[in-house]
């Protein structure tokens, strides 16, 4: 699994940025509990690698002093349902692959490509013709950016949180906060939505659910860039390692809404670097999610995009496109309400949950 | 991001033009045009199935191969069925006989049903109902203080005797919100419920024990328009699961063509009852099933445009037209009378804002003035059957007379029977090229430039008058003045 980099702690912060080699190699890896996981895995879960780093990376003078972590496992589980009912059949992969909302471009350049493949490999039964899709969509999935910049070193991290209204915003901050809480990591969230009624209170539950600090507005309806200047003042001053900031929801066609996000960067920006822009993409969205995402990397540099409701009927396939058109890593996904229904992206898992043998539910 | 359907269906029209009738292999390929467009918006593919079957089926029948454009008719077709869908029994929110009426709001996470609670109590409360809102969302964080924040925004009372944040039974709210709104004679309530997904057995259970316990007068889904694919699965969850009477619309001023509003319509056989377009407690209207099959087919007001123009041409007389140009028959007579159809079409200005991508004709027809037509009409009607059918007769002599009679100048006379004489020339032009397949086949509006071929040649000839005779030259070149200079050079016939 990813490896990150978070703010060493002691009983006071050290200041002396040469401790952290020596911290590096002495300390063990944070002890990680793993979350009991979905007991009906629809797919086997992929082993957590144990390959344990010898030699630390070279960190490039952080500010502070660092330790290298791993967030305890979480796995997309029963998350995804697989296209199949039946045994595969070349001819309706196309058909298949567009339910599952991979649009008809990429349904048809995937069922090509299989077919070819099939041919090549002279695959012709249901389980040779599975595992080829599989590796197939594992390897057009697979990116090297896909995990969370959290590595970097410049703490506190700030991650910036976007998408339409609706989409699993707060949610994602509740379970992204929890899992980095269980991490060991110390997080300041953000309510910079001021804009929806009780908006504010719902990222306070969570941030009382995820133990995190919470900023909010000090009055209805304060400008939220304000309050993101706010968030990261807090963090700065508290030696959090990571600030996550909550925007409303707002639909990529409205331009003044759309450069507010502009204004809240600019804002975080004055005292941190962001480590994060999330898209929020809701799984049940078709096609438009490629607008959404067009839209939003434009004026908030998006770094990765998280993809929620996976739990639901919906496939997802449209996050297939958008790593494809829009050149944007899937990093998370949601698969439930729940604090812990949550997951980095893995492309395999997905593939294998796609195409996997149990008749959907 | 994509070609929109009209261009697309242009593609394959063009390929079309001339021919009389439609093999069933060029209505495959319109279709397949089609059910590329539905799954660019969206329409689930059972759906799109479904719905191009049904065109296809219409489409080879009778009313098609004998119109006049029958690829225009295709899509003629494909707007009423949409529009069959998505509209089919139209009708307004059911009011119970015995106060209260109860509204039970249903859908997925994030769909907007707290919003639209808001949107729905701020309406009713307008019409001078008591509506009472009843927070059974226990689940998820603070959804409870949202529905009270929003109801004291619009000065409605909101029922919630629990927290929530996963405490409380919702159906017992519910339960108990019914016997207080009984009690204290509000007139209609609005349950909303937590979001839930088809496939959650345990909450679409909930679901059922809520309704059974408010007995609502409506079930409303609530439905985010941008859902994708899945609308199918979660259409077909919510109706056998719970039931649905109505369906809402929501976040339509998004941008997304909400093909699911076909998927959903289709397979819950429930009218649409509403849009929600906004976050403001406002922005909330009835639903228009015209301006969703256009925005399903992202066609502008295509369709709108061939209806009226169906409805204003004699078909059987503009073939006739199209038949004597082509055999160089085009008389005064003629252009008078399609003069008069452009005129019967009503106003051009509205007719071309409807057309996407006609930049160029709309910038023309801005310039059309109606009083022209009745000009040429006066002009015509003082002319004599020969005159008529043989401009060629019109001497010096004959023009003066006419121009008295009409109440006009020679001057005028002379630039109607030159701009006549354009037309005719290049009308004969486009008949020789094949008729493009547009609807009444026109040739007013061809020569106008936006739909035909030659416009090249016309801007050519509109250079000038080339006659020998200062005054003539004078005479055509101010006729010129009035038409086509002023458009620019986009070749009218008629230098509309
Ligand atoms: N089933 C499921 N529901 C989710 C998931 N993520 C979020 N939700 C639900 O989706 C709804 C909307 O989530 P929010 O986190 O409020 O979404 P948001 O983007 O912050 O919404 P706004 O701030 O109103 O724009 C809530 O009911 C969540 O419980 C998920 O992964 N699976
Ligand atoms: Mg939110």
């Amino acid at each position: 699994m990813f490896k990150f980099l978070k703010r060493l702690r002691r009983d006071k912060p050290i200041e002396t940025p040469e401790v952290i080699q020596e911290v590096l190699v002495a300390e063990p890896v944070v002890e990680v509990i793993p979350e009991p996981i979905a007991q009906e895995t629809r797919v086997e879960a992929p082993k957590p690698e144990v390959q344990k780093v010898e030699k630390p990376k070279p960190v490039e003078k952080p500010a502070v002093a660092v330790q290298e972590v791993e967030l305890p496992k979480r796995s997309l589980g029963d998350g995804v349902r697989s296209l199949f009912s039946s045994a595969i059949e070349l001819d309706d992969l196309e058909d298949i692959l567009i339910r599952a909302d991979f649009g008809v471009d990429a349904a048809l350049e995937i069922s090509d490509e299989l077919k070819r493949a099939a041919n090549k490999a002279g695959a012709s039964s249901d389980a040779e013709l599975r595992l080829l899709l599989k590796d197939l969509l594992t390897k057009k999935l697979t990116r090297s950016d896909a995990a969370l910049n959290l590595s970097d070193g410049k703490l506190p991290y700030v991650i910036l949180v976007v998408g339409v209204n609706g989409a699993g915003k707060t949610t994602t901050i509740g379970k992204l906060s929890r899992w980095l809480r269980d991490g060991d990591w110390n997080v300041v969230l953000g309510a910079a939505d001021t804009f929806r009624a009780a908006a504010v209170e719902q990222l306070a539950t969570w941030a009382s659910r995820a133990d995190a600090k919470l900023v909010g507005p000090e009055k209805e309806g304060q400008d939220p860039a304000s309050v993101a200047y706010q968030t990261v003042e807090l963090a700065l001053s508290t030696d959090a390692d990571i600030a996550i900031i909550d925007t409303a929801g707002r639909l990529q066609n409205k331009k003044d809404l759309m450069d507010e996000l502009g204004k809240i960067r600019r804002a975080v920006e004055k005292q941190a670097s962001i480590a994060e822009v999330l898209l929020v993409i809701d799984s049940t969205m078709g096609q438009n999610a490629l607008a959404q995402a067009k839209a939003f990397a434009e004026v908030a540099d998006v770094t990765g995009i998280v993809m929620t409701k996976l739990d639901g009927t919906a496939k997802g396939g449209i996050l297939y496109s958008l790593q494809e058109q829009l050149d944007l890593p899937v990093k998370l996904v949601g698969v439930g309400e729940g604090i812990n229904d949550f997951a980095f992206f893995s492309p395999e898992e997905f593939a294998k949950g796609l195409v996997a043998y149990k008749q959907e539910r | 991001m994509f070609g929109n359907l009209s261009d697309r269906l242009s593609d394959t029209f063009k390929n079309l033009r001339g021919k009389g009738r439609l093999s069933a292999a060029d209505i495959d390929g319109t279709l397949r045009d089609i059910r590329r467009a539905l799954l660019e918006a969206d329409v689930s593919l059972e759906v799109v199935k479904e719905f191009t079957g049904k065109i296809r089926e219409r489409a080879l029948g009778d009313e098609v191969s004998k119109a006049l454009n029958p690829a225009q008719q295709v899509v003629q077709i494909v707007n009423d069925e949409l529009k069959a869908i998505l509209g089919g029994e139209a009708r307004k929110l059911s009011f119970s006989k015995n106060p209260p009426t109860v509204i039970m709001l249903a859908g997925l996470q994030g769909s907007g049903k707290t919003t639209l609670a808001g949107k729905l109590a701020k309406w009713l409360k307008e019409q001078n109902h008591t509506p009472l809102l009843v927070a059974a969302d226990l689940q998820r964080p603070n959804a409870v203080t949202q529905l009270q924040v929003l109801g004291e925004k619009v000065g409605v009372p909101v029922f919630a005797p629990e927290a929530g944040n996963g405490v409380g039974n919702p159906v017992k709210v519910s339960k108990d919100a019914i016997a207080f709104a009984k009690k204290s004679q509000y007139s209609v309530v609005i349950v909303d419920t937590a979001g839930r997904l088809g496939v959650d057995e345990e909450m679409m259970q909930q679901a059922r024990d809520i309704r059974n316990a408010v007995e609502p007068d409506e079930i409303l889904f609530v439905v985010d328009s941008m859902l994708g694919q899945d609308a199918v699965n979660v259409a077909k969850a919510f109706h056998e699961g719970v039931g649905v009477s109505g369906v809402v619309l929501t976040k339509l001023d998004g941008d997304s063509r909400g093909g699911a509003a076909l998927s959903v319509a289709t397979i819950t056989g429930a009218p649409i009852l509403f849009s929600s377009t906004g976050e403001g407690l406002d922005a909330f209207e009835p639903f228009y099933p015209d301006r969703m099959a256009s925005r399903i087919l992202d066609m502008g007001d295509i369709v709108s445009l061939i209806e009226k123009a169906q409805q204003s041409f004699d078909e059987e007389e503009s073939k006739r037209l199209a038949e004597k140009m082509a055999k160089d028959q085009f008389t005064l007579q003629d252009f008078l009378e399609q003069m008069q159809q452009i005129k019967k079409m009503g106003s051009m200005k509205g007719i071309l804002g409807m057309l996407p991508g006609v930049g160029q004709m709309k910038k023309q027809l801005e310039e059309f003035d109606e009083k022209e037509i009745t000009r040429t009409e006066a002009i015509i009607y003082s002319m004599t059957p020969l005159e008529r059918t043989q401009p060629k007769v019109l001497n010096g002599a004959r023009r003066m007379r006419i121009a008295r009679g009409s109440g006009t100048s020679v001057t005028e006379v002379n630039q109607l029977i030159a701009r006549f004489e354009q037309a005719a020339k290049m009308m004969k032009t486009v008949a020789k090229g094949g008729m493009p397949n547009i609807p009444g086949a026109n040739p007013a509006l061809m020569g106008g430039g936006g739909f035909s071929g030659g416009k090249k040649k016309i801007d050519q000839k509109k250079k000038g008058s080339k006659s020998g005779n200062p005054a003539k030259r004078a005479a055509e070149n101010a006729g010129l003045d009035f038409g086509s200079e002023k458009s620019s050079g986009s070749g009218s016939a008629f230098g509309l």
